[in-house]
């Protein structure tokens, strides 16, 4: 066939390649406004609220500190929940996954001693192995047995809280010294360094933000990751190829539960230094929330994490000082989930208006697309 | 005779293609206009257009004299405009007659009026020789039934003018028959069809003009019966075209692939194959001919490993593979065209470059370690666009975005690219436009040229008979016919097709061998 009539190679960077980030900063636009109408109709003063949020996030370094100590977990479960959306598979069990991650790199912690270059990577690889294990349990079940992922791993969350309530309580096997329901401190040799003086921001968030790049390499730069993808689309074609949708299912909710257990463990080794009941308020929900409005991607997950977590910092302040309660904050996260899912919508008409931008512009098809008559 | 629609210079863009550029087409009321073009041409998205499925960039559409904008198939519908798109839009798991008043359902008060649906649809079956079974779930009808039901959609809620794209390219020659039949009663009854085709022999059968499409742009619009084929063609990729292809002589080697006693069951738990064998051999192409549902699918399904058997044995050479993965068996040299290029052949939502790496990801030279060359794949997709002349805008799109027909290729490409030994290819060239049917055709033989072994199921009688060097025919999971090539007449097939005895057929004396599942071969000259 006539070469002159194949159009020109696409650009490298397209206005298209915007889509994605504006699509996201529009549902948190959308969800601000929204929540102030909420909060106007409770009489309550929404721009005051604001404000204070947003001091109470970033307004001095110690506050500032709080934001990213709350964004480091958030990265590790968002990204849990999009690495198993590539697959197809929907982890709502990241809040158990991070609970065994915790109690695993806990006891590691405490009851073994060795020099740190080994002690402390052990810590966060245990956990991240054990919450791998407790992962790949659904990821089994709905494999060979087709027990759908969002019920068994539910119900996964429910055993896992059991355990970790029995192992601090009194007489618990981890149960430390202490009259507190949690284990005994970790030692020295296996804790996250703190980066930040002055906060409590650890070194995990350099192990959140490798991960992601990690994490992004894996999807979509590895076979597995192909492989894993290709099963996300479509288990049918993938099977057609010669890639097994069931081998793939349980190695991505194992990948996924990994990621859940190292956020756990991370907390515990950088923050807490111990494990205790309830230490995660509900990162692991929030996960799905991050993944969402990340729109899966490691980047847009780890923005994602960055403003949720300013949410919850901010929220503590806002409660302590403008009294207005934390729960507010839950509602404006809800209606960010709720029009970063919604606006999946805006994306046609986004790059509808962009194409016919460039139609007017330099990227005119007709022009790129010669003909030979 | 009146104008029925009059589009005037349609312009629609996508992203760096120029899918309609300024197209303008008059169809005139009562006539069955045939839309003939090569893949890629625009055809589906002017008719998208024109359904209110899609917004024209440009131009501007007349129905009867007057200017009119659809804002959604809905309203085209409102004014009389329907289509019947080729992937078919139905609830499996609704009866005929629910899937036909679905969105424009009779009502008693809150009630549904089902005994009204049911005269309604009887009528208007009846009225045009559509013949449905009204209380049939759609998902367990045959395509050809499944295709009526959408017509009769169509036409219980007023449409006049009806859109059919590629309506032939799933159905039998007895069911495309049967389709024509229905044609001529709408037209007779003053409905107004617009049909695409890629089969030039159906415009000339049953089309009063032609309009042909090329690269976005029209090319002309003539009487049916002022132009043949070749000419047709011709307007269409501006060359002469190879209709029929030739192939040399060419003695067959070994056996390459063996079937032996193959027993299976289809999706539904019901037996599909009852005792199939058969062999393919070196440098020969096996035809299968067959009603589309008497087990082709699942034949194919299980000696591609994708359906377990019950029983019975593959071998490829002296391999037995009928316990190995897929993915065994296509490192053990068997390749595959899968019938259904969108569930199967293809993710959708991958681009073309994932697309392309499809069973390759695990070898050389795209596997460096765990991470797959990109660079590669990229480089591997640019050469396979270009030498199998995939119409697209480069390799980053994703396959969702391709014309039927390019969808089709990007398939082609790869599994022919693989150099299997073995290729099992179901339909390949379903939804092609003649050149695309020249060069897979062409491929094929080039296969059989390198003594590589062929395993060809198609509906199409004509591929059949102008490709196999054996065709075998398939009714109700059994092989019930083997010819030499140049013995089987389109008659013979067609009887055998529908079930009737072989030797009112023609009496072939080695068929009792296969029907029998005894070993075959013995007609191997
Ligand atoms: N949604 C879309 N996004 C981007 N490009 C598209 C889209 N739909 C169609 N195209 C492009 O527009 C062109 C025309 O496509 P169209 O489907 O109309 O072809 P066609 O004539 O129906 O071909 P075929 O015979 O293969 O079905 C093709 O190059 C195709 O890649
Ligand atoms: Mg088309």
């Amino acid at each position: 066939m006539d070469k002159s009539k194949r159009p020109l190679e696409e650009r490298r960077f397209s206005l298209l390649s915007l889509v994605s980030p504006i699509q996201f900063m529009l549902g948190i636009i959308v969800a601000f406004i929204a929540g102030a109408l909420f909060l106007w109709a409770f009489q309550e003063d929404a721009i005051r609220a604001y404000s204070v949020l947003f001091k109470g996030a970033f307004g001095s370094k110690r506050y500032f500190g709080e934001t990213l100590v709350s964004t480091t977990p958030l990265i590790f479960t968002g990204l849990s929940v999009a690495l198993g959306f590539h697959c197809g598979l929907f982890n709502m069990g990241v809040e158990g996954q991070l609970e065994f991650g915790a109690m695993v790199a806990a006891y590691i912690g405490y009851a073994w001693n060795m020099p740190k270059v080994i002690h402390l990577p052990l810590a966060l690889l245990g956990g991240a192995v054990v919450g791998g294990i407790w992962g790949a349990v659904p990821g089994y079940l709905k494999a060979y047995h087709k027990i759908h992922e969002v019920i068994t791993t539910i119900m996964l969350n429910y055993i896992a809280y059991a355990v970790a309530d029995y192992m601090i309580a009194v007489g618990g096997p981890m149960k430390g010294n202490s009259d507190l329901p949690a284990s005994p401190k970790i030692m020295a040799t296996a804790r996250l360094d703190r980066i930040w003086p002055g906060t409590r921001l650890s070194a995990g968030i350099i192990v959140a933000l490798l991960m992601a790049v990690l994490v992004w390499f894996f999807i979509f730069r590895t076979r597995i990751g192909y492989k894993m993808r290709a099963v996300g689309f479509s288990a049918d074609a993938a099977e057609y190829a010669g890639i097994n949708p069931k081998t793939m299912t349980v190695w991505a909710m194992a990948l996924s539960g990994a990621l859940g257990g190292m956020a756990g463990a991370v907390e515990v080794l950088g923050v807490h230094y111990r494990f205790f009941a309830a230490f995660s308020p509900g990162y692991g929900w929030d996960g799905i929330a991050v993944a969402l409005l990340g729109l899966l991607h490691p980047v847009g997950v780890v923005a994602a994490a960055f403003l949720l977590g300013m949410l919850r910092s901010g929220s503590i302040t806002m409660q302590a000082i403008a009294g207005i309660s934390k729960e507010v904050i839950s509602i404006l996260t809800a209606l960010i989930i709720f029009f970063s899912a919604t606006n999946q919508t805006l994306k046609p008409m986004l790059e509808g208006a962009i194409r016919k931008h460039n139609l007017r512009g330099d990227e005119d098809p007709a022009q790129e697309k010669k003909h030979e008559g | 005779m009146t104008t029925a629609i009059e589009m005037r210079n349609i312009v629609k863009r996508f992203p760096r293609v120029l899918a309609n550029d300024h197209v303008s087409l008059t169809v005139e009321e009562g006539e069955i206009h045939s839309l003939l073009g090569e893949n890629g041409a625009g055809k589906t998205t002017l008719m998208n257009i024109l359904s209110g499925l899609a917004a024209p960039d440009e131009g501007e559409i007349l129905l009867h004299g007057t200017p009119v904008h659809f804002r959604s198939c809905l309203d085209a519908i409102k004014h009389g405009i329907g289509m019947v798109h080729q992937h078919f839009m139905l609830v499996p798991v609704f009866t005929v007659t629910e899937n036909i008043i679905l969105g424009n359902e009779p009502k008693r008060g809150f009630w549904l009026n089902m005994k009204q649906a049911r005269a309604k649809v009887a009528e208007l079956s009846e009225r045009y020789g559509l013949k449905v079974d009204p209380d049939a779930l759609v998902r367990d009808i045959p395509v050809g039934m499944q295709q009526r039901v959408e017509i009769l959609k169509a036409l219980s809620r007023g449409v006049r003018i009806i859109i059919l794209d590629e309506p032939t390219a799933v159905l039998t020659p007895q069911e495309v028959r049967e389709l024509y039949v229905v044609m001529r009663a709408l037209r007779e009854a003053g409905h107004t069809i617009i049909f695409i085709t890629h089969k030039l022999q159906e415009v000339e059968e049953i089309t009063d003009r032609v309009t042909v499409l090329r690269d976005g742009r029209v090319m002309g619009t003539a009487e049916t019966q002022d132009v043949d084929e070749a000419g047709l063609a011709r307007m269409m990729v501006g060359r002469d075209v190879v209709l029929h292809v030739k192939k040399e002589k060419h003695s067959a080697g070994e056996v390459r692939l063996q079937v032996e006693h193959l027993f299976a069951k289809d999706a539904r738990g019901l037996p599909a194959l009852k005792d199939v064998s058969l062999e393919v051999r070196a440098g020969e192409i096996v035809g299968i001919a067959g009603v589309a549902g008497n087990g082709q699918n699942e034949l194919v399904e299980v000696i591609t490993g994708l359906r377990n058997k019950e029983s019975g044995k593959i071998l490829l050479g002296d391999l037995d593979i009928s316990e190995m993965t897929p993915r065994e068996r296509m490192y053990a040299g068997l390749g595959h065209i899968p019938q259904d290029r969108q569930r199967r052949g293809l993710v959708m939502n991958f681009s073309l470059i994932d697309n392309f790496l499809m069973g390759f990801e695990d070898s050389p030279p795209f596997a460096k370690g765990p991470m797959l060359d990109y660079a590669e794949a990229k480089r591997f997709s640019r050469e396979s666009i270009q030498m199998f002349d995939v119409r697209t805008p480069g390799p980053h799109v994703l396959a969702r975005t391709l014309s039927g027909g390019n969808q089709q290729k990007v398939i082609i490409a790869r599994e022919f690219r693989r150099d299997p030994a073995i290729l099992i290819a179901a339909q390949p060239t379903r939804g092609l436009d003649v050149a695309a049917i020249e060069f897979v055709h062409e491929g094929l033989i080039k296969l059989r040229a390198q003594d590589k072994a062929i395993l060809l199921i198609s509906m199409e009688l004509t591929e059949i008979l102008d490709l196999s060097d054996r065709i075998l025919v398939m009714y109700e999971g059994k092989i019930v016919g083997s010819f030499k090539a140049g013995q089987a007449t389109p008659e013979m097939l067609g009887l055998l097709m529908a079930g009737s005895n072989i030797d009112q057929a023609g009496g072939q004396e080695n068929t009792p061998t296969y029907r029998n599942g005894e070993e075959g071969g013995v007609d191997h000259g």
